[in-house]
């Protein structure tokens, strides 16, 4: 699982990660407004970025359900985004971890 | 309110009659009784101990509907200091994202009141390194013998004061959770102490559950409350949802304080939980604090609240 690269000059280095390995990698996005992700359940192929954009008015975090979680953003100010190259298949549960109730989950074909 | 006040006049007649009467006094602004005949007994009334909750400061929010929350926090802090109290209890989201400079800047306002401060942390004060910043900043003087993880108990004016941390282990699927360790030390906490003795109760997400599909509650508050069923007087002061509900059930008084910063909507009222907009020029009206008094002889604390701007 590639590591966390919350802030945006790390996501340029993620861009450039694919074309040196000669795969161009897909993009994902997932927009959280109103207190929840959307879409709540993205599905999409092994390789693919996802990126997670908080369009809302308030913070919000992306955080894996798992225990330990597998992956954890910075708290996302409006605007801010949070990827992740998904590179193993299965199904990532995540959530907020301000506000416990929003959930959402990545499932990799 | 007549109904009431026809209802006592008959109450007081018929006590006259058997001579049980009661005499009505207000001291500090809450009705107090006491038996007849006795008037040496008002000479030497025990003094009142108020204390003020505030809740929700959000130090580094700034949008729609407040761009200056220093600025209302002061102006809470201000309200605060006028009613002279003895403490202050800060139930959480002192800061809106943990970031030192808030912390700053909420530390520095609070302080320059010179009121005994007592902090819990929101979830918003939790964001970083497992809250080590905010339990350094703002617990460290009052935590001695307790153990890490945001929680304490201290006494004051005869009162055990229980601050919990509800924000620290959330989990999916949406409620506060207090966690089997801090729930294991609060038996141990309350142990052995008298039931007579008015606990009061403060942590950020309410100990009731107030609305699920927001998040507003504690997965295991009911194990709390079991362990303080047996006190004769318990008042719980929670914030997190920025307005006022008030509940009783027996001897427990529930509260929740609005915010300094922003207010939230009635539950199930709005799509989502979000700060909530607000005709210009009515912003402080939906902001406030609460002053809670404890007066000897009276087992339920006196909880008013005082929005900042009219």
């Amino acid at each position: 699982m590639s590591r966390l690269l919350p802030r945006r000059r790390a996501a340029l280095l993620l861009v450039l990660l694919p074309a040196a390995r000669g795969v161009a990698a897909e993009t994902a996005s997932i927009t959280i407004d109103n207190f929840s992700f959307n879409p709540a359940m993205l599905t999409v192929a092994r390789g693919t970025r996802v990126v997670w954009t908080n369009r809302d008015d308030i913070p919000h975090t992306v955080v894996s359900a798992a225990r330990p979680p597998a992956f954890r953003s910075h708290p996302l100010d409006t605007d801010e985004s949070f990827e992740m190259v998904f590179d193993r298949p299965g199904r990532f549960a995540y959530f907020c971890s301000l506000h416990a109730h929003m959930q959402g989950a990545v499932v990799v074909r | 309110m007549s109904d009431h006040d026809d209802g006592r006049r008959r109450l007081l007649g018929c006590m006259a009659w058997v001579g049980t009467g009661l005499l009505w006094t207000v001291s500090g602004g809450v009705p107090r009784s006491l038996g007849l005949p006795g008037p040496a007994q008002a000479a030497t009334a025990a003094p009142d101990f108020v204390f003020a909750q505030i809740s929700d400061s959000h130090i580094g929010f700034a949008r729609d509907p407040n761009t200056d929350t220093p600025a209302t926090l002061k102006a809470a802090l201000d309200q605060v200091a006028a009613q002279r109290p003895a403490m202050m209890l800060h139930t959480g989201d002192v800061s809106h994202l943990s970031k030192p400079a808030q912390f700053d800047t909420a530390a520095q306002l609070i302080g320059a009141t010179g009121i005994e401060t007592h902090y819990v942390p929101g979830e918003h004060d939790w964001l970083d390194d497992e809250g080590r910043p905010f339990v350094v900043r703002f617990q460290s003087r009052t935590k001695q013998g307790a153990p890490d993880g945001g929680f304490y108990s201290f006494d004051a004016a005869g009162i055990h004061f229980v601050g919990l941390n509800n924000v620290a282990d959330l989990r999916p699927g949406g409620l506060g959770a207090l966690g089997a360790r801090q729930l294991a030390w609060l038996k141990a906490d309350l142990a052995g102490r008298s039931a007579s003795t008015p606990v009061v109760v403060f942590a950020h997400i309410p100990l009731w559950l107030v609305y699920r599909d927001w998040g507003w509650g504690t997965e295991d508050a009911a194990q709390a409350l079991a362990l303080l069923k047996r006190f004769g007087s318990v008042t719980v002061l929670n914030g997190h949802i920025h307005q006022i509900l008030q509940k009783v059930e027996g001897t427990v008084a529930f509260h929740t304080a609005r915010s300094t910063a922003f207010p939230q909507p009635a539950p199930g009222s709005a799509p989502s939980p979000g700060p909530m907009k607000v005709e210009p020029g009515r912003l402080r009206e939906l902001l406030g604090v609460a002053s809670v008094t404890f007066t000897r002889g009276q087992s339920r604390l006196a909880v008013v609240d005082t929005p900042i701007g009219a």
